[in-house]
Parts: structure tokens; sequence; C-alpha cells
């Protein structure tokens, strides 16, 4: 029945080479969205509630790319949420507690320096723990779920149990707020250089594929690819930008700056928050890491054939211990950026972290098999499980019905993967 | 292939044990320019795992390695790729999810002036071999997944052609081939053969190498039974070295061979 219906659509994904399940999951996340606001009177689909969403996905978006890897060598990471809690501990102590007494509060150096520790903490983990995985045999599910208890433990010896806190007022940037945002000339920038390198890469890409002699999309389907993402690029920068700043804070800001404040009070749009350009950085760094370099390579034929990728001379565990280390990096990340939001750092932080990230990964069309996965659909997936769930606290759903509806939701998404897969038998 | 010559592989007295089993015990082979040599024994024999230790895959507990004469220590496939040794797996080792281009240049990928990976100079070159190799190769883009056994196999040997190969092993070569791709099989050793390269075959079916073959070498229980040019044995009598160990006149013994007095001479069927 609807045959007739699909076949232009599948012309199109056909044409354009783009991978129909993140065609089917952008279309999964609008309809939640639409629902959500059909249900919620329009209280879903408003800018405040869409810059929440993308501040609030950005944490785990950012851990879910490295997962991506980590389950693509057919592993798992169940620390993640330890680790982060362990990691932002350090980070806050670090900035909070230890560089004060050296340096003075407010140092210009102190956040960078305290993202840094926190960065090296991260990546000793990882370097541990994929130690103990590649070179020692222990399998990863026991080895991260060892870490999982060690490190929430250890977030809670770092201080005793004590939150830590405030932080850094540069440092509480990469959280988001009126102050962790770019403002409107910024993000207007930034969404129009995002315009050129998409509209650059079209072409070069074009131009390679012409050079080698290889069969070449027609031309009304780079238009669509280019026009679509820089259309949705230009909507997402035009809607953080209608997010103004609280009048308070905007009047604080005026009288700081002696603005003169017009009638009807001072308007100043958010902008992109920083912790989602992080994300967005890490997105794009990560996708660079697992498509174009040989690391990445290497990383997707161990999932495909572990025996394969050593018969052929790629270090295998070398590679593996590699990934959990990027696990740990990315999970202080998250961990810096979860801190600066909450202006604390807490030893609950990140609990139940690992499950999310899992489930935005999987979700996002990571084969828990091995060997297939995408950066970009783990990120979307962070947002789908970030929809769902404010989305429900909006309408207003209690805490225990959330956990049953986003639980189940796992379960529907996996299963659906796998007709998916077995339709396309790829 | 007079004595006198440098063979290009040498292996001495090589043995392997798994806990306690003697995979390979004291095995000596040796390989020289242009020739094929076949490998030969039941499945269990201990050919594959001999051949994994020339190849890097397994570690060996005794003996050494002599490649053009000079000792030399294979620890990784790494190790043996540097030295020219290409391996063809029976199990075809194809990392499943990636396309052909990827499996031909994995661990050794062609990288841009900025170190990242050089995809379509990858597919060129891929196009170009298999041109040669299979010309109605054409799913570039696939993951070899969904090839069919035969390009698979294609996939396989242009993997270990392409990077020039001074000494081939393969593993089963034709156990997953139709007959047509089986005889493209056979003229691609012949071939490779004047050009100089060292071939191991290994098979537990003597038609499968016998022909193409200038020595045999039949193992059992990871012994070697006994070792002979093709032209001093009849297909009959290497059969009862795989079956039974029987070293016949033709063959010069190896430690596995079982003496005369100890064969069985009643209800042995006839070869």
């Amino acid at each position: 029945m609807f045959k007739p219906l699909l076949a232009p659509l599948k012309k199109a994904a056909a044409a354009t080479e783009v991978d129909t399940r993140l065609v089917g999951m952008i279309a999964v996340l609008a309809l939640i969205w639409l629902g959500f606001n059909a249900v919620t009177g329009g209280a879903f689909l408003t800018p405040r509630n869409l810059w929440n969403l993308s501040v609030q996905s950005a944490s785990v978006a950012v851990m879910a790319t490295g997962m991506v890897l980590v389950i693509v060598t057919r592993n798992i990471d169940l620390s993640v949420g330890s680790v982060l809690g362990v990691t932002g501990m350090i980070i806050g102590v670090t900035q909070a507690e230890i560089l004060p007494q050296m340096w003075g509060y407010g140092h210009p150096f102190t956040w960078v320096t305290a993202l840094l520790v926190g960065i090296l903490a991260g990546a000793m983990i990882g370097a541990l723990q994929g130690y103990i995985i590649a070179y020692m045999k222990v399998p990863a599910f026991i080895v991260t779920l060892g870490g999982l208890l060690v490190w929430r433990g250890a977030a809670w010896w770092v201080t005793s149990g004590r939150t830590v806190a405030p932080m850094d007022a540069q440092f509480r940037m990469l959280g988001g707020g009126p102050t962790g945002s770019v403002g409107e000339l910024a993000t207007w920038l930034i969404a129009a250089a995002i315009c050129v390198v998409v509209v650059y890469g079209l072409v070069r890409n074009r131009r390679q594929r012409r050079r080698h002699g290889f069969p070449l999309r027609p031309l009304w389907a780079e238009w669509l690819v280019g026009l679509s993402v820089s259309g949705i690029t230009i909507g997402a920068a035009a809607v953080a930008n209608a997010y103004p700043w609280p009048t308070r804070v905007a009047e604080r800001y005026a009288e700081a700056q002696s603005i003169p404040v017009p009638d009807g009070g001072l308007v100043i749009g958010h902008g992109f928050a920083i912790p989602v350009l992080v994300a967005l950085a890490v997105g794009v760094i990560m996708t660079f890491v697992a498509t174009r370099t040989r690391f990445g390579r290497y990383v997707f034929s161990i999932g495909g054939n572990p025996e394969a990728a050593e018969l052929a001379g790629v270090n295998t565990r070398r590679v593996i211990m590699q990934v959990f280390i990027i696990m740990g990096v990315l999970a202080a990340i998250a961990a810096a950026i979860s801190t600066a939001r909450l202006n604390a750092a807490t030893n609950a932080q990140g609990t139940l972290d690992e499950l999310y990230v899992i489930a935005a990964a999987v979700i996002g069309g990571t084969s828990l098999a091995g060997g297939v996965g995408k950066v970009a659909g783990a990120m979307l997936g962070a947002v789908i499980m970030q929809s769902l769930q404010s989305g429900m606290v909006l309408v207003g759903i209690e805490t225990p019905l959330q956990n049953i509806v986003v639980g189940s939701v796992l379960v529907l998404a996996v299963w659906v993967d796998t007709l998916y897969r077995r339709g396309t038998s790829t | 292939m007079t004595s006198a010559e440098t063979p290009l592989v040498e292996m001495r007295h090589i043995s392997l044990s798994f806990g306690g089993i003697r995979a390979v015990d004291d095995v000596s082979l040796d390989l020289h320019p242009g020739e094929v040599v076949g490998l030969l024994g039941h499945n269990g024999a201990g050919k594959s795992t001999l051949i994994k230790i020339l190849s890097g895959a397994y570690a060996k507990d005794e003996g050494e390695i002599l490649i053009n004469g000079k000792p030399v220590s294979i620890d990784n496939p790494r190790d043996a790729k540097a030295l020219g040794i290409e391996t063809i797996y029976q199990t075809l080792a194809l990392a499943d999810n990636v396309d052909a281009a990827a499996n031909l240049f994995l661990g050794r990928e062609i990288t841009t002036r900025w170190g990242t990976l050089d995809d379509g100079a990858m597919e060129a070159a891929c196009r170009q071999v298999m041109g040669r190799l299979n010309p109605n190769f054409k799913r570039f883009s696939d993951p070899v997944k969904s090839l069919s056994g035969g390009q698979r196999q294609s996939v396989a040997i242009a993997r270990a052609l392409y990077f020039n190969a001074r000494i081939l092993v393969m593993d089963e070569p034709t156990a997953a081939l139709g007959p047509q791709e089986t005889a493209q099989v056979a003229d691609l050793v012949k071939h490779l053969k004047t050009q100089g390269i060292g071939i191991f075959m290994i098979s537990h079916d003597i038609h499968d190498v016998f022909d193409l073959s200038d020595r045999v070498v039949v193992m059992k229980n990871g012994q070697v039974v006994g070792r002979a040019p093709v032209e001093r044995v009849t297909k009959d009598e290497v059969l009862g070295m795989i079956i039974l160990g029987k070293c016949p006149g033709g063959a010069e013994p190896g430690p596995g061979a079982i003496p005369a007095e100890e064969l069985p001479t009643e209800g042995v069927p006839d070869l």
C-alpha cells in the first residue's frame, strides 16, 4: 500500500547516498517533537525548551561518540558514568580547592588547567581499563563493571563525599546559561561557516570522484543535501537566537556595560550554547577519526573480524586500548560540561549515564555485534533520549513511568533496528 | 631446484605445542624461488599451524626460520609481511563489514599528505588490480560480506599479490570455489611461478595441489611423513602417506614415517 508513496523517497535516498536510517531517525525525532508539542499545547517547540534540550543532551552526546567506537570493536564500557563522576570531582577539586591556594581565585588559567587535569585523569583511567581489556584479556564487560564501582567509589573518596562548589567563573561557561552562550552575531557567523564548509565539502567530493572516474551523484541530489543541511543549520541558529536572556540578567548586564535599556526591556538572544558547540566539535572530530584515519579503519575492521584484522597486520590490542583512552577523555569532557552546568562537583554525578550513553549509541544504529556504527547516529540518539525525557517532564509524567517509557523505547528501537538490518541485509 | 641454490624459505626443526599436544613436531621445510610446494595432510595434521608460524599468526616454541639464508624472527603478521611473506588464509580472513578496497589495503592504507585515508587512491588501485584478477568484479562499494565465495577469494588473493609478495602461502585456496574459479586460481599459480615467487599450497585434498606442485610434503600428527618431487611418486602413494603415514620408495622419509614392519598388512583398503 505504501510502495507507490515510498518509491520517490527511495529514489531520492539512493541518489543522495544519504544514510536512510539517519533520515529515519530524524523523522522519529520530528514525530516525538510534534507529538509532545501537541500534547503540551505548544510548550515543547519553544526556543527556550529546544535550547535547554540541546544543552541537556550535550554531555551524553559527547560520551556517545566514544561509545560508538567501543561497541564497534565488540566491547562495552559500563564505567562511563562513574568515570564522569570521578573526573568531575577531580576537575572540581582542582579549580575550587587546589589552584586557588596556589594562584588565588579567578586566575585566568584556572579553568583550562582544571580541564586538562580532568582530561589527563580520564585518559589514564581509560588507558588502565583498556590495558586490562586488550593485553590482559579480561572481558570489557567485567573490567568496566568493576570500573563502575571502583570509579564511583573513587569519586566519593576524593572529598569523602563532600560536594565541591562553586566553580571558576570562566569554567562555568562550559555549562551554558546566558554567559555560556556565544551571542547572536557569533551564532550567525558559526551557522554561515558551517554552511560554507558543507558546500565546499560537497564540491570537493564531487571533484575528487570525477578525477578518479567514479560514478557521480546527480546534481539535484547534491543540491538537496546541501540545502537541507544548510537549512537545518540556519534554523537551529534562528531558534537559539530567539531565546532571550532572562529580563533580570539582561538588566544587570546593561547596568554593568552601561547600555541604555530601551522600552519593553533589553532583548539579548542566547545563541548557541558553548556546551552544544563543544559537543558538535567532538562529533565532527570523532566522525573524522572514525572515517578518515587509519585508526578508524582499524576500529571498524576489528569489529568486522578481529582475527582478520590481526592477520592483516593491525595491532589490534593497541587499537582497543586507544579506543578506551578516547572514551576516558570524552567522559572527562562530559564531566566538565556537567560540572560547569551544575556549578558543583558531586560524587553522584553521572549516575546511570552509562545506560543513557549505551542506549544513545544503540538507538543511533551501533550494532552490539560489532563493526557497524555512526558517530552522528549516536549523537542523534542522545537527542532522542533527552527529548523523550524532557518531553515527559513537560507533560508531567511521573518519574517511575518515565523510566518505564525510556526502557521500553530502547528495546523497541533495537527491535526495529533488527528488522531494518534484515530488510537491507547489511 | 639445485641444492646449491639458497632456498627462499628454510624452516628448521620447528615445534609448537598447544597445552601438551605437539601440533607441530620437529618439522623442517624449504621453498625455492619459482617453486610450488604442496603441503598435504589430514585435517589436524599440523599443516595450517606450521604455516601460521611462518606468517606470524602463531609463535613457535622451537626451531628457526631462514629467509634467503638469513635467520629471521617473525613475532607477528607485520614481521612476516615486512619479509615479503603473504598469506591467503583458509577462512579468507576478510573484515566483512568494509568494502574490497578497505580489505585490500587493511594494515597498509594509502594516506594523503595530511595522514588521512586516501579512499579515492585506494579504490582506484583496487579497481585496477581487481580488473586484472577478476574482470567481472564490479561491487567496489559493497561490504565484502555481500560478495560470493569466488569474489571474496579474489579480494583475498588481490591483497596477497598487490604488495609484491616473494613468498605466497595459500591455505586451502580452492576450498570455497567452484570449478571455473578453481581453474582461475590454477592459472594464477602458474603465472606467479614464472615471476619467481615461491608458493606453499596447503590442502587436505590431493587433487587440488598435485598437478600444480613441484614437490609435495606430507604431514601426519604434526610430523613430516615424507617429501618427494611429484614426478617420483604417484597420487596413490601420496594418499598412502596421508592416510597411513607410509613412505613410498620414491620419497625421502621424515620423522613421522611409519617403519614398514609396523604397517598393518591385513584389512588395508586398496589405494
